[in-house]
């Protein structure tokens, strides 16, 4: 039981960070119809965003962890951001009143500039960082076997459930949700009612890049590293999850991303560590062949 | 066909638009007056909703030129040509089938910018036109019934506070009763509000009565205009749209 719960914890941790990243998959494809297969690169550069920000602040001789890390996180977000801003206005944008397929070829080829990039500016070698928060909390301890509560997995849930009550604000009360909600829904028709419907894309963009840049944060928080590659295999990850929970739905990609987070750290704890992305990808191929519109998905048909 | 009017609210001159090599407007003039309401009939396809796409650069003309109260708005963005407060119901209605029918009317409210005091006002007529909407303004709008939604979709474009209204079809597919409730409602807004607008309908009976003045579309040409009046006497209109016969 204790193991278990344990486990729990981790998987929670880390379904977290998926769910962020998913967030991004579900809103692009939701307001635009394609895959953003940079979306994970975008995860990594917040990575490294969060690093380097990190770096600059220690070295200028600033001490105080809250502080910090309140400044890495709005400069990460602000930066990363930018990025997901630049990455749909050059490579999408042009590409869509093209055929369906462009801006995802185009999608696949900005994943493979960005990760590039990163290695050609950052480095191949995986980049460790040293502990930031240290500490936590034993909450059982039974047999010699002692349940733990890390400090970085508080802040990375307690952060997680944060940004999502603020983000689902945004989506269901102000007028930029709203505008974006229209825009997925009718883009002729919404434009007819004075929306701007390029700025609102882009408005888009920046919200999921920003979301992936907490997660990227957070992975270096939790995991003490970051690699140019890192964003290749949490982007598939993330965007199972948001497969898996209905891609399109909101809830759906938080449900998806703890669902994939839970169900990989459960099987590495029982059965094995090697097997884990097999798991997870099966239960999505089973809770498809159900649920072809995932878990919180809207069948297609609409009454009109 | 000449402009008559010293300052027509909309003034269509020799318009183009075509969707891929399909030419649709084949050179339309048209006038709308302030205060008017102008029916434009057709047969199907013959140009009627694309002329109304058109007027907001959807799709974009190929040639001639669009004026708003005078200004020229034929390269405008659409959603800048929506904020001069030109609103329209299109075609199939269009409405978000995934917002509730508050966040509906919300939206064309928030094609202008106007202030709260103005929102609400505008909600209460909405409403006083349509008191069906009142009981559903926390349903979903993919949960109406045709008639609702027509009811919402000419809400939504009213609560934009429009200069000019246009309405495409806006009887279609409804039951005769609330299709005079739609049309007494368009019958009030003009006549109490002063407000302009441009109406396409098939039921040509039914628009040319409303109307001040009617334009006959054929093919993506303006082939007859005159007096909503004139227009119902004239022989060719009986037989074509009127006596039951529906010939393109």
């Amino acid at each position: 039981m204790d193991y278990f719960a344990q486990q729990l914890i981790n998987g929670i941790v880390l379904g977290s960070i998926y769910g962020l990243i998913a967030i991004g998959y579900t809103m692009v494809y939701g307001i635009v119809g394609m895959i953003n297969f940079a979306h994970g690169d975008i995860f990594m550069i917040g990575g490294f965003i969060a690093l380097i920000s990190f770096l600059i602040l220690v070295s200028i001789g600033l001490t105080v962890v809250p502080v910090i890390l309140l400044i890495v996180l709005l400069v990460s977000m602000a930066i990363t951001a930018l990025y997901g801003w630049t990455v749909e206005r050059i490579a999408y944008r042009p590409l869509r009143h093209s055929f369906r397929l462009a801006p995802m070829l185009s999608a696949i080829g900005m994943s493979f500039v960005l990760s590039n990039y990163s290695q050609v500016a950052q480095g191949a070698r995986v980049k460790p960082v040293p502990p930031i928060i240290t500490g936590g909390y034993t909450l059982l301890e039974q047999n010699g076997f002692v349940v733990r509560l890390s400090n970085v997995q508080i802040i990375v849930v307690v952060t997680t459930i944060v940004l999502l009550a603020i983000f689902t604000w945004l989506v269901a009360r102000t007028r930029l949700g709203r505008d974006m909600r229209a825009c997925e829904q009718d883009q002729t028709m919404a434009a007819l009612l004075g929306v701007d419907v390029d700025r609102t894309i882009s408005m888009t963009f920046v919200i999921g890049a920003a979301l992936a840049a907490v997660a990227g944060m957070m992975y270096l928080l939790y995991y003490g590293l970051v690699d140019f590659y890192m964003g290749f295999v949490a982007g598939i990850k993330a965007f199972t999850a948001a497969v898996l929970g209905g891609i399109g739905s909101l809830p759906g990609a938080m449900l998806g991303g703890l669902a994939i987070g839970l169900i990989e750290t459960l099987w590495s704890a029982y059965f094995s560590v090697e097997y884990k992305d097999v798991a997870a990808f099966s239960i999505l191929i089973i809770v498809l062949i159900f649920l072809p519109t995932g878990l919180l998905g809207r069948p297609e048909v609409e009454k009109v | 066909m000449t402009a008559t009017s010293a300052s027509p609210l909309l003034a269509i001159r020799s318009l183009r638009a075509a969707y891929g090599k399909i030419e649709a407007l084949k050179g339309v003039d048209l006038d709308i007056n302030p205060g008017e309401i102008v029916a434009l009939i057709g047969a199907n396809g013959a140009g009627k909703s694309t002329l109304m796409m058109t007027i907001f650069g959807k799709p974009r003309a190929r040639a001639g030129r669009i004026l708003f109260d005078g200004r020229d708005i034929t390269d405008l963005p659409t959603h800048q040509i929506a904020r001069l407060r030109i609103a329209q119901a299109p075609e199939g209605r269009r409405i978000f089938p995934r917002m509730s029918v508050a966040e509906n009317l919300q939206m064309g409210a928030d094609a202008t910018d106007s202030g709260e005091a103005d929102r609400a006002a505008g909600l209460e007529r909405v409403l006083t036109l349509f008191p069906r909407l009142k009981e559903r303004m926390a349903q979903r709008g993919g949960t109406l019934s045709g008639g609702e939604q027509q009811m919402l979709a000419i809400g939504r474009a009213l609560m934009s506070r429009p200069r000019l209204l246009m309405l495409d079809e806006p009887s279609l597919g409804l039951a005769p009763l609330i299709a005079r409730q739609i049309f007494d409602a368009i019958r009030t807004l003009n006549r109490q509000d002063g407000l302009t607008v441009l109406i396409v309908e098939q039921n040509a009976n039914h628009a040319l009565r409303l109307a001040h003045r009617g334009y006959v579309m054929v093919n993506g040409l303006i082939t007859l205009a005159g007096t909503g009046a004139e227009l119902l006497q004239r022989p060719e209109i009986r037989a074509a749209y009127l006596e039951g016969g529906r010939r393109a």
